[in-house]
């Protein structure tokens, strides 16, 4: 018996089974215990189906074709579905990428993380009960017992996935599975809780399975890392020598796509036209109650924001922010509760909703999912025209205008009259950028517009924003949480918290030397930003000349 | 929680206020004079004209109204114009039958549908699932009293296993009464069950997609434990909204059942109300059955909040 704790021989997956439809083409991965793996890969990749693989929780319609997966020496992919299942929780556990969908929403998080002992142990229900406490305790959740009685939407994000980890490691499995776990997490959270993994693995000599697409994380936690593309191992390497000296053009372009910390520098401002303008734009929900005074939220306080012709300004800031609420009150999709949003010379902010239809043509937005916000039933072409139809613009025009649209964000005009499920992420994003630009907007909002594609897509869709605004003189308002985005393609930058304005200025300034402790917390936790990933080193060794984020303290 | 339910119950009062504006209304705008009605076919101008003032009917409309209102807040709910009996005595006397049989059909179809809808669900595509489908097919579309008479014809006549009409009451022993709303039930039920199950099989099918499914059974658990703690309880919402609604629908008639198996209920009251143009026995009945839906649109409602914590109301 070899001295591996995990082995993955030749594995492949195929939908229905059929050996054409490969979706994972014969995959080798070993683990060591206590060691830690980072499967990285694209989406489409093959990472999270090995993953499921391994825990015997592959969809119906995919099927393991061949291969071996064995845990502690045990082949799982012939095992008896009794012992499948005690193989989980107690060999090996998984936890994954949405906290908030991932606990069952109407039962308390306590007894979801107790149900693992009731089937996996003979422990009275007392010591359960005890043993649960000490896991909530492990996993540094405060004040134990009223978390214990509590349900999930009643927690944050990251208390949510600490849930996860204490129920996934309850049973002291030698091996821990973590599919993006902290992908959809604030980045302080995501510091913390990759901390967290890091502690148990060393207290409980877990090893750990991660999966990730974020170079960052990889830089923080792995040992090894194995490269995925299209179901297929790239390379496996120690993770120092893949960020250093990455074997094939496939990890080089990976890393170099991405984003790096170090801000751009700012586009030259082609003209001092103000575009948009806020005093003290705020916004309060609640307080309204009819019998009793409800409680008072502040999404927005005192927002003041100038966004000039052909100039991008990032908001940046975690969930929770505000970031978003301003957007949408700039759009005028929600109210503002009080303050100005000047737009040209016009406030927008009081307007009514009939006098501001004649106004929308100058403010467009892209949001974060493509997918949702295009209407899957229509051709992308009606999506697109619809604007302008609606602005008196004939119908053949408009789809003359339309197919040109398409191929200035890049794609064929031929595309013209496919479905939105036809594309790619990346594509559908550019689909929706083409859509708000059918109306000729001064002002371009994208919300999170980014951030649910992959590292090599979301530098392409940066590259193509950037491109319009320079033919355009767009106006950007960019919505993000992620600092190394922000600092791609914003000229200035509005860090948010709570609701209030930390610090407001120049990218090179708030991203490079930030004065606000906030500030300073929030890039101090984005991961990997001791590595200079594009050019293969850590920012310590880069030479003199080269830009280095001021902050290293 | 208490708070709550005081509120649901105020908000009911002005629904009930519009329900019984419409019954009023209802009968003063419909051509026909209810005099008349009562009268009958011979009576002289100074017999109708006394029994107006006798039901108020010379008063202007909105004090009619309000007398009538004030004498319903009362419980005098008026006297029968045919059988002259007072309608509420003619209700209370045909309610046992229909909440029985209410109870009885609601009972049976969730303890066979609720089961077959998870199973149809979990063994998605497969032979199962596709019976469980032509069951709910066929139970949508026979029409009830087809299936009424296909039973007291096999079940009755030939196998002599159930009485073929009427009904006892619970009080005269529970086999007895068993006995004989049996027959009524099965009849309803696979209506119901086809319905519930429908139901059930598509939430299902929608929450077994779900992350925290695949949650459950990455800790191991039993896929029994699965499916019945983790899936049906969050499909819990949907269901109850049916069975709810289901057994309102019940009680506020089912004519046809009544009149196949001559069970002295509601809708047979109702029935023989609205031929013979009894109004104060139609206002009355239309009355009960929106009080009815009100009342179990508020236990929905209640039961809602206790089976997901996420529902809250202020």
């Amino acid at each position: 018996m070899s001295d591996q704790l995990l082995e993955i021989e030749n594995l492949r997956i195929a939908l229905d089974g059929n050996p054409d439809q490969q979706v994972v083409k014969g995959l080798n991965l070993s683990i060591r215990p206590g060691q830690t793996t980072c499967l990285v890969g694209e989406s489409g990749s093959g990472k999270s189906l090995t993953a499921l693989a391994t825990m015997g929780l592959l969809p119906k319609v995919l099927q393991t074709i061949e291969g071996s997966i064995k845990i502690k020496g045990e082949e799982v992919l012939t095992a008896s579905p009794g012992r499948l299942r005690t193989l989980r929780a107690t060999a090996m556990s998984m936890i994954f990428q949405e906290p908030m969908t991932a606990l069952n929403p109407v039962a308390r998080v306590g007894q979801q993380i107790e149900e693992v002992l009731e089937f996996h142990s003979d422990m009275s229900q007392g010591a359960r009960k005890k043993r649960t406490l000490e896991m909530m305790e492990a996993v540094h959740l405060p004040d134990v017992e009223k978390m214990y009685r509590s349900f999930p939407h009643q927690l944050s994000g990251g208390q949510r996935q600490r849930i996860m980890i204490a129920m996934a490691l309850i049973m002291r499995p030698q091996l821990l599975i973590a599919d993006e776990p902290t992908t959809a997490l604030d980045v302080t959270t995501q510091a913390q809780i990759l901390s967290l993994i890091r502690e148990l693995r060393e207290q409980q000599g877990t090893a750990v399975l991660f999966i990730t697409h974020d170079m960052g994380v990889v830089s923080e936690i792995a040992d090894d890392v194995t490269v995925l593309k299209l179901g297929e191992v790239m390379e496996t390497q120690q993770v120092e020598q893949l960020l250093r000296h990455p074997q094939t053009d496939y990890t080089r372009d990976l890393l170099r796509s991405v984003p790096s910390q170090v801000p751009r520098p700012p586009s030259p401002a082609a003209s001092d036209e103000v575009v948009l303008r806020t005093e003290d734009l705020c916004k309060t929900y609640g307080g309204t109650g009819l019998i009793r005074k409800g409680r008072e939220v502040r999404a927005a306080q005192d927002v003041n924001l100038t966004l000039t012709h052909g100039r991008t300004l990032g908001i940046v800031g975690e969930s929770g922010s505000g970031k978003s609420t301003v957007a949408r009150c700039i759009m005028r999709l929600i109210d503002p509760t009080s303050g100005k949003i000047m737009v040209g010379d016009e406030d927008i902010a009081v307007m009514k909703q009939s006098d501001l239809k004649a106004r929308r043509k100058k403010f467009q937005i892209v949001f974060q999912d493509p997918m949702r916000s295009l209407n899957p039933r229509r051709e992308i072409g009606e999506s697109i025209i619809e604007g302008p139809l609606n602005f008196g613009v004939s119908r053949a025009e408009a789809m003359e205008r339309a197919r040109d649209l398409l191929e200035l964000v890049g794609l064929p005009g031929s595309a013209i009259d496919r479905f939105p499920h036809q594309f790619s992420g990346g594509q559908r994003q550019r689909v929706a950028i083409a859509r708000a630009l059918a109306m000729d907007p001064d002002i371009l909002v994208a919300d999170e517009a980014v951030s649910a594609l992959d590292v090599s897509v979301q530098a392409q869709v940066l590259d193509l924003l950037a491109d319009l605004q320079e033919r355009f003189g767009l106006g950007i308002l960019f919505i993000t949480h992620d600092l190394g985005v922000a600092a791609q393609i914003c000229d200035e930058v509005m860090v948010m918290q709570t609701g209030k304005v930390i610090e407001y200025g120049p990218a090179g300034e708030v991203l490079g030397n930030p004065k606000q402790d906030y500030t300073k917390a929030l890039i101090a936790a984005a991961p990997g930003r001791h590595w200079d990933f594009a050019n293969f080193r850590p920012f310590s060794e880069a030479p003199a000349s080269a830009a280095t984020p001021a902050n290293q303290s | 929680m208490v708070g709550y339910i005081i509120q649901r119950i105020l908000a009911a009062i002005p629904v009930m206020g519009f329900v019984a504006l419409f019954v009023f209304l209802m009968l003063r705008l419909t051509p026909g004079d209810p005099a008349a009605i009562i009268a009958g076919d011979t009576a002289t101008p100074e017999q109708l004209d006394r029994i107006r003032e006798a039901l108020g009917l010379n008063d202007p409309l909105h004090i009619q109204f309000i007398t009538w209102i004030g004498n319903l807040l009362q419980g005098e709910f008026g006297t029968s114009v045919i059988s002259g009996k007072p309608v509420i005595e003619l209700i209370q006397a045909r309610m046992e039958p229909t909440i029985s049989l209410a109870l009885t059909t609601i009972i049976l179809s969730v303890l066979i549908a609720v089961p077959l809808g998870v199973i149809a669900a979990w063994k998605h595509g497969t032979l199962i699932d596709r019976f469980v489908m032509l069951i709910s097919v066929l139970g949508f579309s026979v029409p009830v009293f087809v299936i009424g008479y296909l039973m007291i014809s096999l079940f009755s006549m030939q196998l002599n296993w159930f009485p073929v009409q009427g009904f006892r009451p619970i009080g005269d022993g529970l086999g007895e009464f068993l006995h004989r709303i049996a027959l009524p039930t099965f009849t309803l039920t696979l209506l119901y069950i086809a319905l519930i199950a429908r139901i059930t099989r598509t939430s299902m099918l929608e929450i077994l997609g779900d992350d925290y499914i695949r949650t459950a059974r990455a800790k191991g658990l039993p896929e029994a434990r699965v499916l019945m703690r983790h899936a049906l309880r969050n499909c819990s919402v949907p269901i109850i909204t049916v069975i709810g609604i289901g057994f309102a629908l019940i009680i506020s008639g089912v004519v046809v059942t009544e009149s196949v198996f001559n069970l002295p209920g509601l809708g047979r009251l109702t029935v023989d109300a609205v031929l013979a143009r009894d109004y104060p026995v139609i206002q009355a009945v239309i009355l009960l059955a929106s009080l009815i839906y009100v009342v179990v649109n508020l236990l929905i409602d209640i039961a809602y909040v206790l089976l997901d914590p996420r529902i809250r109301y202020s």
